[in-house]
């Protein structure tokens, strides 16, 4: 049980008064703040931004402090997202539903080699498929449009090699990370100048945790893509992962058939890469309370994470968001 | 890994997430640097730390297993300081090289941990850590005592504008618990640190390799009452000094998406403010009032320290990015010179006459180096001549600016008085400043030559 949790379950214990005015800003507040600061400087010092959008819950909450962060105007710059087709179907009617509804300026691309070479997860493996429906993906469509800074909903609290990443993170013109080169980034002051053809990463979320993330969904009604929520779902048993049959393009064993299982996603990507956990958890106060107690880390759940020690930092080096 | 159902957490889940909403809402955010030499163990105790608050989840742990089979220090045992060293070369060598951001969270606070290498680039990478920190754990080994590193460590976070250290003498199991060998250190560390205006050091005899006196008090002092490193760190005042700073807002962005709505976005600095209120626009002077302080929550009566917002202001007058809004009767100093202490953080020396880019709260200007005033030793702060800077080295500098900018003394307020300066051809960010009090001395090159230490803390402090 962790520590927050105890007070929860414990009514009783006298919650934290604020100890001076300075704390009367609550952290979620601060963290808020914090990140549209980040978005604010960005555009104002960049030529051609956009978002990155990957529809996960981090995504959504990024695209809700952009929204604040230039109300009552709209957004000034698009939002992208690399799709590797092999998302989880709901999240494409979710993408498509908020940028009709928000009237974004919604870009999305796919790798047309690795499309015509039919790269997949199932086919190529999630080295393969990561490295060229997303890596070499993004890059594509960094290069194409010329964006100069990409916003990401990347937490240092995910991993550990994110953990030593700037807020605005630079990326040659290759679009590789040198971890050995990054810049100083003292005080609030960010530097968001690069030479011609390099291009900024930045993560307004930085600061933010997982349970941050959850929190601020519930306090701002965040609509998130329903995949998060507990449900009965079909799904396999593909080494320790419970994987969901999003639809026929997952092969099943001879006499193998989908159980109806109760499960949510921690985290969403490609289907066959996203494993699910039992959960009845169907609210967002019950996934919070799930969060509290959670013993595994969200990014458990990510095939991608386990290509091998160190494989985010090497992925991040060759241009992985 | 084990699939297991995920145990219920609220007992009756209405009422328990209420109060657990409650205390989460009222919790203040601490943030704090851990500094200390190589092998003092920093990573061990923000490990430790992560671990025994219960941060650590259970398919990070069979990886911390793993790993530390490959890559520990601590023979059989898990070794706690790779859960903080995430880079390849860190598991590798044993070493941190690279500032690290870490988060846990008690019933009582959420933190922020930066975690500093104590060799490499550390003039840097602890400024940086140290910028934007409350509260300072300066390491010891208690084996080894004080060295210069920790000299260097305590002038650089007082430097910095931190007040309160804490003082953690590390690896007292070694030492058999021994309490004369801490208190030679906590008194060796008082001396040396008399003229570092710390409002207060706490010292801490602690072992982060066995969680002594850590998360848990240890049972091995029963000569220390003083309380484990956490208790201290959910209680401390956070940033208290600031509390009294004037209303400061740099614009960072004009919206204006119609004829009818002209707001000017920005993150307060410091102070408070309110519709109504009389404030300028620095360095043009321009006075106006707040009409109304906008966000896209609604308008807010009142809005302050660290508060992203969006002023509308009653008159048409005209302010853009770079400039700064604030009190009118707390008004900045509009500089074309700047005296300021640096951090050279670039690999290429500096010398008088360099030009780079000075970023000042949303200001980036043109900075000439004018003249090195001194070079600050690290570890004595005493300042002594120079004609260059390298990597690493602190200095006093005039800086002669392309045109005026509004800033405050870094010992008055740490935003509004705080400045980077960036390689014009490598773009890197090649120093941190602080913006020093203005100079009282009519000839700058009789300062500071005399009384040198004392009379810079003091223009570094403003006392």
């Amino acid at each position: 049980m962790s520590a927050a949790l105890s007070a929860a379950v414990q009514p009783s214990v006298p919650s934290a008064a604020p100890s001076s005015p300075a704390d009367r800003l609550s952290h979620l507040k601060r963290l808020e703040a914090e990140a549209i600061h980040i978005f604010r400087e960005t555009v104002a010092e960049t030529e051609n931004p956009v978002m990155l959008y990957s529809i996960g819950k981090d995504s959504s909450v990024l695209l809700h402090l952009a929204l604040k962060a230039f109300a009552p105007g709209r957004l000034p710059f698009p939002l992208l997202h690399v799709d590797t087709t092999w998302k989880f179907r709901e999240m494409i009617a979710f993408r498509d539903a908020r940028a009709k509804e928000l009237g974004l300026d919604l870009l999305v691309y796919t790798n047309p080699d690795g499309l015509a070479r039919g790269v997949g997860p199932v086919s190529h493996g999630s080295e393969v498929h990561t490295d060229v429906m997303k890596t070499q993906a993004l890059r594509q469509a960094l290069d194409k449009h010329r964006f100069d800074a990409a916003f990401g909903g990347a937490r240092r609290d995910e991993e550990a090699s994110r953990a030593k990443e700037r807020i605005i993170s630079l990326r040659t013109a290759q679009h590789r990370w040198d971890p050995k080169r990054q810049r100083a980034e003292p005080w609030h002051l960010y530097n968001l100048r690069k030479k011609r053809g390099e291009s900024l990463r930045v993560f307004p979320l930085s600061n933010w945790t997982e349970l941050d993330i959850w929190l601020y969904i519930e306090q701002e009604n965040i609509p998130i893509v329903p995949l998060y929520f507990a449900k009965e779902r079909p799904v396999v048993e593909r080494d320790g992962q419970l994987i969901m049959v999003d639809d026929d393009r997952l092969p099943l064993a001879p006499g193998e058939t989908p159980q109806q299982r109760l499960v949510r996603f921690r985290t969403l990507g490609c289907y066959p890469l996203t494993g699910a956990v039992e959960s009845d958890a169907a609210t967002l106060p019950e996934i919070i309370g799930e969060t509290l107690a959670a013993r595994t880390s969200e990014r458990q759940g990510r095939v991608i994470d386990k290509d091998g020690a160190g494989a985010m930092e090497r992925k991040k080096r060759e241009g992985y968001f | 890994m084990t699939l297991h159902q995920a145990p219920t957490a609220f007992a009756d889940r209405a009422s328990g997430y209420a109060a657990f909403l409650v205390a989460h809402r009222n919790k203040a955010v601490l943030r704090f640097i851990a500094c200390g030499s190589v092998d003092d163990g920093k990573s061990t105790l923000i490990g430790r730390l992560l671990h025994d608050t219960k941060q650590i989840f259970d398919d990070q742990i069979s990886a911390l297993q793993r790993d530390s089979r490959k890559h520990g220090t601590q023979g059989q045992e898990m070794d706690l300081a790779l859960l903080v060293d995430g880079l390849q070369a860190e598991r590798e060598q044993g070493i941190t090289i690279d500032v690290a951001y870490r988060f846990f969270s008690t019933d009582k606070r959420s933190f922020i941990v930066a975690d500093t290498p104590g060799h490499e680039q550390y003039t840097r990478n602890m400024a940086t850590g140290a910028s934007t920190a409350d509260v300072a754990v300066i390491l010891v080994d208690a084996r080894q005592g004080l060295t210069r590193q920790t000299r260097r460590h305590a002038l650089l976070v007082s430097n910095l504008g931190i007040r309160r250290v804490v003082l953690a003498v590390n690896k007292m199991d070694l030492t058999g618990w021994a309490q004369g060998t801490f208190d030679g250190i906590v008194a060796g560390f008082r001396d040396f640190a008399a003229d570092l205006n710390f409002s207060e050091i706490k010292a801490i005899p602690l072992s982060a390799k066995n969680g002594d006196n850590v998360v848990e008090p240890g049972i091995a002092a029963p000569w220390y009452a003083g309380g484990p490193l956490l208790a201290y760190l959910e209680t401390v005042p956070v940033r208290a000094e600031a509390l009294n700073a004037p209303f400061r807002m740099a614009v960072q962005w004009v919206n204006r998406p119609d004829s009818e709505f002209r707001g000017y976005s920005g993150r307060i600095a410091s102070g408070r403010v309110r519709p109504g209120d009389s404030v300028t626009v620095q360095p043009s002077g321009r006075t106006s009032t707040v009409a109304r302080i906008y966000t896209a929550d609604g308008d807010l009566p009142e809005a302050g320290e660290d508060e992203s917002v969006t002023l509308v202001l009653a008159d048409q007058i005209d302010a853009s990015r770079g400039q700064v809004i604030v009190a009118t009767d707390a008004p900045m100093r509009v500089a074309e010179t700047l005296d300021a202490r640096l951090f050279w953080a670039a690999e290429t020396d500096l010398a008088p006459g360099a030009s780079l880019f000075a970023k000042i709260g949303t200001a980036t200007v043109t900075a000439t180096v004018e003249r090195i005033v001194s070079r600050i030793d690290p570890e004595t702060g005493k300042p002594g001549p120079a004609e260059r800077l390298s990597a690493n080295d602190i200095a006093d500098v005039r800086l002669r600016l392309d045109r005026p900018v509004a800033v405050d003394a870094y010992a008055e307020n740490r935003e509004t008085g705080s400045l980077i300066l960036i390689d014009r051809e490598t773009t890197d960010t090649a120093a941190l400043g602080l913006v020093l009090a203005p100079s009282v001395e009519a000839s700058p090159t009789t300062q500071p030559a005399r009384g040198g230490l004392l009379r810079g803390l003091k223009r570094l402090f403003g006392r």
